[in-house]
Parts: C-alpha cells; structure tokens; sequence
C-alpha cells in the first residue's frame, strides 16, 4: 500500500490493454508497449502500431531516465486528499522523441522544477496500481531500485 | 482555389442569447429556449422554419453545468420538426457544431439550422443543493478511463493544468512573459466595460492582474474564465433563402476543422500549438483572404493563454511571437489595431464557451454592437474556438 505520507490518488481502471503499464512499478520498471517491425514505443497503448501497422507489439522496459519536457505547479484543490502544490509535468524519455507521460515531479522544492531537468522514475503502490513519479536523476536512495513496496 | 467549398451554400441568418449571469438558477432548458427563440426572431423566421438542430456538446449529466440541454430537449421543448439533427462532444470544438449544421445545409439536408451552446457552471457550483462541478473525483470505487486515465491519477484533472504545461513550453521556448499574457486578460476587461451582458466590468490593472492568487503556473485566476450561465443561438441557413430573412445575413467565407496531430492534451507533437495549428491551416486553405485582411478577431479564451495560441495560429503574428504582439498593442501590417474579443471575451464576459466569440463577431459585422461597436464598419470577422486538441474557426464576411 501506499505510504502515509502518499496523497489520495483517483486510479486508473485497469485492464487487459494498459496492465502492463499500470503494474510494471511491482518490478521497478517503467514498461511500454513497442512494435517488434519497426520498433516504435507506443503510448498510450493501443492494437496495433500506429507508424508500421504492425500487429505484433511486445511489451519492453524503458530505460525510466527523462527529462522535464514542460510542468506546473498546481496551487488549486481539484481532488479532497490531494493537497496543493504539487508539481505535474509532462516528461519525455530518451528512449524515443515524443515519448512522453504526464506525472509527478517529488523529491525537489517546486520552485527548482525547470523545463530540462533530468529526471528517473520512481513507483507509489496503491492497491495494485504502481504510479509512475520522477524525481531528479541520481536523488534516489543509494543503492535501491525504487521505492515499490 | 480548386477546392469544392461548402461554405458558399450557407449564411448565418440570426443569433441570440439568453440571461447570462452568475448563479441565476435558472433551468437550462429555458435559457435555451430564451436564446434560441430570439435567434429565430432575429433572423425573421418562425419555429416552424427550423429543420435542422446542432449542438456541443449535448447532454452530460456526469459534469453538472458543463451541458445539460442535447438535441432532444429543445425538440421536445419547441416541438420542432426536423429533417438533420446532430448534437455530442466528439466534434472540433465547440464551434464544430456549426461546422456540422453549414456542411447539412451544403448537403440539402436542411434549411434552416438552430445552432446552440448551453452552460450553467456557476449555478452548478452555487450553494442551492446541486451537485459540484467535478470531473469524476469524490473516491470511493471511482476509476480514471479515457484520457483522464493518464492525468487523475496525477491530481490534474484540470484545463488549468493541461493549459499551463503548454503556456510553460512556450515560454521557455519563446520567452513569453505573464506581462505580455496579461494583455488578454486586460484587453477583454476594457472591452466589458462596454458589454452590459458581460460578467467582470470594473476595471482592471496589470497589479490587479498580477497579485490575483495561481491557479496553476504560469496561469493566475484572472487568466481563467468565469464560470457563467447562458445559453447562445445561431441560425445557419440556405444561402439561396436568404430573400426570407430579416436583414442580409452574415456570409461564411471559410471554415477549418482538422485535427491532424495526436488528439492528446499531452501527446500532441507541438504542446505550444496544438490543434489550432490545424484547424487555421485548413480555414486559410479555403480561401484567397489572409490574416491582414482580417477586420476583427474574436478567439477563444477559456484561457489567456488559447487566445494568444489562436493568434499565432491563424497568422496574425509569427509562431512564437504572440507574447510581442500582444505587448504592442496588436499592429497590423496594414496599420492600426487588431480588435480582440470586442465583448469581453470569456475572461470577462463569461464562460459561455465558444459560441459567444461567433454571436459577437455576428453582431459587430452586422453593425448591430451597440456601445462596443468598432470603428471602422468591419468587412471581415474570425470567430474561433476550443483549446487543446478540440479547435474549429470561421472565417466570416459582412453581408
């Protein structure tokens, strides 16, 4: 379960088609799915490539390093238990241009969130559900994979 | 151009709104009917004219205020007898409704189409025992699916937030300021002042502007519309009946529609464009006119930041120079101003949500603006709409 200090997270319905992401944090990993033809990672999930067509799609870690691609700082109470400010980024990883997810930027004050900053993932587990959070690369526990539990 | 245009084959023949207000509780269906009758009498016809009905974004009963009245409703209401009808959220905006009623009149599937836009969202979040606007939070069992699968769970379940990434990018790509962003919000705040409808009148100053608390960065309360209750009509007609009508209607010279990039808030290849990019490309290819010919620009404002995206889009300025433009005052290259959102826009008008930006260019062609009436008598209008991955425009030409 999530720890104390988590804030109250709406989850994702999961299903057959998007698991693979949902729950890829009980491993410590950050998965897609990507097409065995032409090798494009493909975000959100879907049946079939969107640049070959190809039906064959497998799913494959990513490396979990990314860079901030652009981010607020939200100061308005959306969601009761999820406490204001937070930061919500759009990160975009190496793996491919335009590979992209909207997250949570933690373990940095908001005011030192800038566009660019390099950052890796990290998991919060809620009821089966593994949210992928990246925090700046390198500021993680020494030693430790993430912060799965 | 080569292109076989629709467009030519209709005219908007009459617009009209309701009451528009914070918190009136009053029932959206007869802020409808107030608004769609009084487009039928303005464009000189009668209920039984009417064979067509369009409308954005039909009923949502999960997001109290943000719909309430579909296609059905005001059938039933105004037992209209129709030939086309076609109302839901999956369109190019909230204009895309009027796209769809020009491209059924182009088609001979009706004559005259009732066109509207209903909204109650400062009612639906008043103290009068109605639900509160939420986009499905609350806990419980509740899952995130669709696109909100892959931003509730990130606590952003807002346009605030999708909006104020893609403000973020482009000014770190392009150095926009929050100064030169301020310009639409103070310029549709002078332009209330002559609105009576509009919501916000008084005065307002860069301070103002600046002390008003965040929302979600770079994006402060001022740079978010009101939520407000109205309804706005529009008739579309045959533009071979236009002998039927009151006063010669306004002519429609171009419209734009596409969506060519991820229909994704987050997954658009170009977060500082978006689909407006899109939608203006395909309006312009639709016609020999450009953007200096342009006498008025009415562009979407749920944010700031949308109006300033629009104005890039379209052509007004360079991609990535809005911010500049917008700090000079709008020069055009033929001289003088670009009038911008001449009733306040939704910063200051109301949230009215997209429809008021088309019954305004409407009304400022037709010379029918009253106090806010622009100078010069205007020979062309652009009335453009949505945000995001949703954005539809009209090129509109006087009568």
């Amino acid at each position: 379960m999530a720890d104390d200090d988590a804030p109250f997270r709406i989850l994702p319905a999961v299903t057959p088609e998007n698991e693979h992401f949902w729950t890829a944090g009980a491993h410590g990993e950050l998965r897609f799915l990507r097409c065995k033809a032409c090798e494009l990672w493909i975000h959100p999930p879907g049946p079939v490539c969107p640049a070959c067509l190809g039906r064959e799609l497998a799913v494959e870690a990513a490396s979990g390093r990314g860079t901030v691609h652009t981010f607020t700082v939200n100061h308005q109470a959306w969601i009761p238990g999820f406490d204001p400010p937070y930061v919500v980024a759009i990160v975009e990883l190496p793996e491919q241009e335009g590979l992209r997810l909207t997250t949570n930027i933690v373990g940095i004050p908001h005011d030192e969130v800038r566009i660019g900053l390099p950052v890796e993932v990290t998991f919060e587990a809620h009821d089966g559900v593994w949210i992928p959070l990246f925090r700046p690369s390198g500021s993680g526990p020494e030693g430790t994979e993430d912060t799965a539990s | 151009m080569t292109r076989r245009k629709g467009e030519q084959h209709a005219v908007i023949a009459g617009v009209g709104q309701s009451q528009v207000g914070r918190r009136i509780y009053r029932d959206p269906l007869d802020l409808t009917v107030e608004a769609a009758l009084a487009a039928i009498a303005d464009a000189g016809l009668t209920r039984d004219d009417i064979d067509g009905v369009a409308t954005y974004p039909g009923v949502m009963g999960a997001v109290p205020g943000f719909s309430g009245v579909g296609v059905t409703e005001i059938q039933e209401a105004l037992r209209l007898e129709l030939n086309w009808f076609a109302g839901g959220p999956e369109l190019p905006g909230q204009l895309g409704s009027v796209v769809n009623a020009v491209a059924a009149v182009a088609a001979g599937l009706a004559d005259h189409v009732l066109c509207f836009r209903t909204v109650w969202e400062a009612s639906a979040a008043g103290d009068r025992g109605r639900a509160s606007v939420t986009m499905g939070g609350g806990g419980g069992s509740f899952r995130a699916s669709g696109f909100m699968e892959w931003t509730l769970p990130f606590g952003a379940p807002s346009a605030a937030n999708w909006i104020g990434m893609m403000a973020q990018r482009h000014m770190h790509e392009f150095g926009t300021t929050r100064e030169q962003l301020a310009q639409v919000a103070l310029n549709g705040r002078a332009n209330a002042a002559r609105n009576p409808n509009a919501i916000y009148r008084d005065p307002m100053t860069l301070d103002d502007y600046l002390a008003a608390r965040m929302i979600s960065t770079p994006l402060g309360l001022f740079d978010c519309d009101v939520p407000a209750d109205g309804s706005t009509a529009v008739v579309v007609s045959r533009a071979d009946r236009a002998g039927d009508l009151r006063r010669p209607p306004v002519r429609i010279e171009a419209m734009g529609s596409a969506l060519r990039g991820r229909p994704s808030w987050d997954q658009f290849d170009d977060l500082t464009t978006m689909a407006l990019r899109d939608a203006a490309a395909m309006m312009w290819s639709r016609t020999d006119l450009r953007a200096d010919d342009v006498d008025i620009a009415e562009l979407y404002d749920g944010f700031s930041f949308i109006t300033l995206c629009w104005l890039e889009a379209l052509g007004f300025c360079g991609k990535g120079e809005g911010g500049p433009f917008l700090a000079a005052g709008r020069p055009r290259a033929r001289g003088g101003v670009l009038p911008l959102n001449t009733n306040g826009g939704q910063l200051s008008g109301g949230r009215l949500h997209g429809y008021g930006f088309l019954h305004e260019a409407c009304l400022q062609l037709w010379g029918e603006a009253g106090e806010r009436q622009v100078d010069e008598p205007p020979e062309t209008a652009v009335a453009a709409a949505g945000g995001g991955p949703l954005a539809s425009c009209l090129l509109l030409a006087a009568p």
